[in-house]
């Protein structure tokens, strides 16, 4: 068992900074938990806490059923891979990876067992004698993972473990870490990750949850799928995603019929029945309106008159296999993402030209202004 | 018309460059000759020392001339002899027996409490900090008397202790100073990672903080083991008999027992003294410019 559950955990810096404010967190035995934030979210902080090389301020943190509050780190069962990889510069790879072994006292042996079989797990085999300076990033890296594998953690601890790598090695990198922690938990090692990072596309391709935070709160914690589909709140639907979700000040405004539509510029958005009811249990009238580009469509015939808006089209940006197409309603500016052939049979040179717009709305969120909170969900 | 044009303009434009080629060439031989004009006077006295002792005594002090006029051996050969019972040897060695256990003293004391300043939270880090950085400032004279005075009563006098047991204390500010600017530029990553690994504060020091000090501890020892070498004042007041002397005071010793200097014995055995110190530096020449920049530079 490596469960890893923190319990209102703080961290308040000497000259009174918090910056961490009493977070609560569960991460399920063999998980891969993502922390995502922006910078200075106090995501690091709390990845340092859960190792041990920062000190705790409040709450506790327990490790399988151990809390691990005062615990050196070497005595928590973790494993941590460094942003700048952290290897000593002074030791070969071989050393490198038996280094933790060789402090437990391990005998001989068995550290060159351990080391040549996570050395095969990571294609480090041939660079074994070679010394860290004689590494690409890419291999540094991946002997930062070994070192962590090679110790049999209960618990992986990943610090922005990619962002010194170029694109594409990032790319191949992420994957080689996905499987490795498939691999682990097939063999029934344990497997519970900790992943922290600021991009994205690695929070999203990787994790098993995600959880994004900002400035030492936990703003949601979710599958990578519930998060982009359900944001909680603003913060969460503006930060993952992109191009970012089309995000718009309005108002709510009752009808009559208990209905409710959102005012854009002199012209209406209605809300379908399913959102309808749980807005108005909500009900607010300074709102934000949330729709992310890919449920914008063009309208056509079909589309329901109450989800169609008309705009003019601002800027095409041509990424490839689709467009993205921002346009302007009165001052509020928005942005589509429009396939290719679809653009080039219906929307070229329509720059500055007016256009309809049919806003999915079963696929839009209404932020309450005030809280931010999302009053759609 | 435009041909000439294009052609004249290319042979302007060489002969341009030509010129300016040799502006750069003239430019470059007068400043080697500035340099080299220089490095000749400084070295001057040392290339004289080493001539003078192959020269005659009488023929010393009578010409400017670098090469002796009469080529002789016995300025080492007398001066090694020395005018007491011991060879010059017995100096040499007597310098090593204070030299290396200062050296060490020093690095090892030095080391451990940089490392605590540079990693280790400490209650008032900062006057501490600021009284090491005092002591630095502090002339050393200041403190000969009461030190005496404290030997005097330990009973270490006339031995090598009181030159080197200060050092076992990290006394000298300016080590410690100048490996705490250079552990304040290593990135603190590699020992988070040993302390995940398992290091507890001493095998972090020993394991990854030495080996990665590696440059500024060979310039902290260079140092030492120059200045210690060509210390004369300490060896002064704390040695008394001649056959624990060291070399610094060996030379001062054929000077005043001799009524008439052999001066061609005195610079032999000084040119043979520095010998230790230049090869021990060109061992360590490389590191020991990367542990001073370095540790200038990052801290």
């Amino acid at each position: 068992m490596s469960k890893v559950v923190l319990e209102n955990l703080t961290k308040i810096y000497s000259n009174g900074f918090e910056a961490v404010h009493g977070i609560n967190l569960e991460i399920e035995d063999g998980e891969f938990l993502v922390i995502i934030g922006p910078s200075g979210c106090a995501k690091s902080t709390t990845l340092r806490m859960l190792a041990g090389l920062e000190s705790i301020s409040g709450g506790s943190i327990t490790i399988g059923n151990m809390v691990v509050n005062s615990l050196p780190p070497k005595d928590r069962g973790i494993a941590m891979v460094f942003q700048n990889y952290a290897l000593y510069p002074h030791m070969s790879v071989r050393e490198n990876l038996g280094f933790g072994l060789k402090l437990a006292k391990v005998s001989k042996a068995d550290i060159e067992k351990q080391v040549n079989e996570a050395a095969e797990l990571l294609e480090l085999t041939p660079l074994l004698d070679r010394l860290p300076r004689q590494l690409s990033g890419g291999q540094a890296q991946r002997v930062a993972v070994g070192r962590a594998i090679v110790k049999r953690p209960q618990v992986f601890l990943f610090d922005e473990p990619l962002s010194n790598l170029d694109a594409k090695l990032r790319a191949s990198m992420r994957v080689r870490i996905s499987d490795l922690h498939k691999t682990l938990k097939k063999t029934n090692r344990s497997a519970t990750s900790v992943y922290v990072t600021h991009d994205q596309t690695e929070a999203m391709t990787m994790g098993d949850r995600i959880c994004v935070m900002k400035d030492g709160h936990i703003m949601q914690v979710d599958t990578p799928a519930n998060l982009y589909k359900y944001p909680n709140n603003l913060f969460v639907a503006g930060f993952i995603g992109a191009p970012e979700m089309n995000m718009v000040e309005t108002r709510l405004d009752r009808t009559g019929e208990g209905k409710c539509h959102l005012a854009m510029s002199g012209q209406i958005l209605g809300l379908p029945d399913a959102k309808l009811q749980k807005v108005l249990a909500n009900y607010t009238e300074d709102v934000v309106f949330g729709i992310r580009p890919e449920f914008i469509k063009l309208a056509d015939e079909n589309s329901p008159k109450d989800e169609v808006i008309k705009g003019t089209i601002g800027r095409m940006e041509n990424m490839g296999a689709e467009f993205y197409i921002h346009f302007t309603v009165e001052d509020r500016e928005m942005c589509t993402r429009i396939p290719a052939h679809i653009v080039e049979e219906k929307l070229l040179d329509s720059v500055g030209k007016e256009q309809l717009f049919h806003f999915e709305m079963q696929n839009g969120h209404i932020f309450d202004k005030q809280t931010e909170k999302n009053i759609s969900l | 018309m435009n041909k000439t044009f294009v052609n004249r303009s290319v042979a302007e434009s060489n002969s341009y460059v030509k010129a300016e080629l040799r502006k750069e060439k003239i430019g470059a031989a007068v400043r080697y000759f500035i340099l080299l004009l220089c490095g000749l006077v400084m070295l001057y006295p040392l290339f004289w020392m080493f001539s003078a002792a192959f020269k005659p005594n009488h023929e010393i002090f009578s010409s400017l001339s670098l090469w002796p006029s009469e080529f002789s051996l016995d300025g080492f050969i007398n001066g090694w002899n020395t005018g007491t019972e011991y060879t010059f040897g017995r100096f040499f060695l007597n310098t090593l027996w204070y030299v290396l256990p200062k050296v060490i003293l020093t690095v090892i004391s030095s080391v451990i409490v940089a490392y605590g300043f540079a990693r280790f939270d400490i209650p008032f880090k900062k006057f501490w900090f600021v009284t090491l950085v005092a002591t630095i400032l502090l002339p050393t004279s200041v403190l000969l008397i009461p030190q005496y005075l404290m030997f005097r009563e330990m009973g270490m006098l006339d031995s090598y202790m009181p030159l080197y047991l200060p050092m076992a204390f990290a006394t000298q500010g300016f080590f410690v100073f100048m490996l705490i600017q250079f552990l304040r530029g290593l990135p603190t990553d590699m020992e988070e990672a040993a302390q995940i690994d398992g290091c507890n504060s001493y095998q972090l020091l020993w394991y990854i903080v030495v080996p990665m000090l590696k440059p500024a501890i060979i310039s902290v020892a260079l140092f030492q083991f120059m200045w210690s070498v060509n210390d004369f004042l300490g060896p002064l007041i704390y040695i008394s008999s001649v056959e624990k002397y060291p070399i610094a005071l060996a030379l001062k010793l054929s000077i005043d027992v001799t009524e008439g200097t052999q001066w061609n014995e005195i610079l032999a055995m000084a040119s043979i003294a520095i010998v230790p110190s230049i090869v021990v530096f060109l061992i360590a020449q490389n590191y020991f410019v990367e542990g001073i920049t370095s540790g200038g530079v990052k801290g």
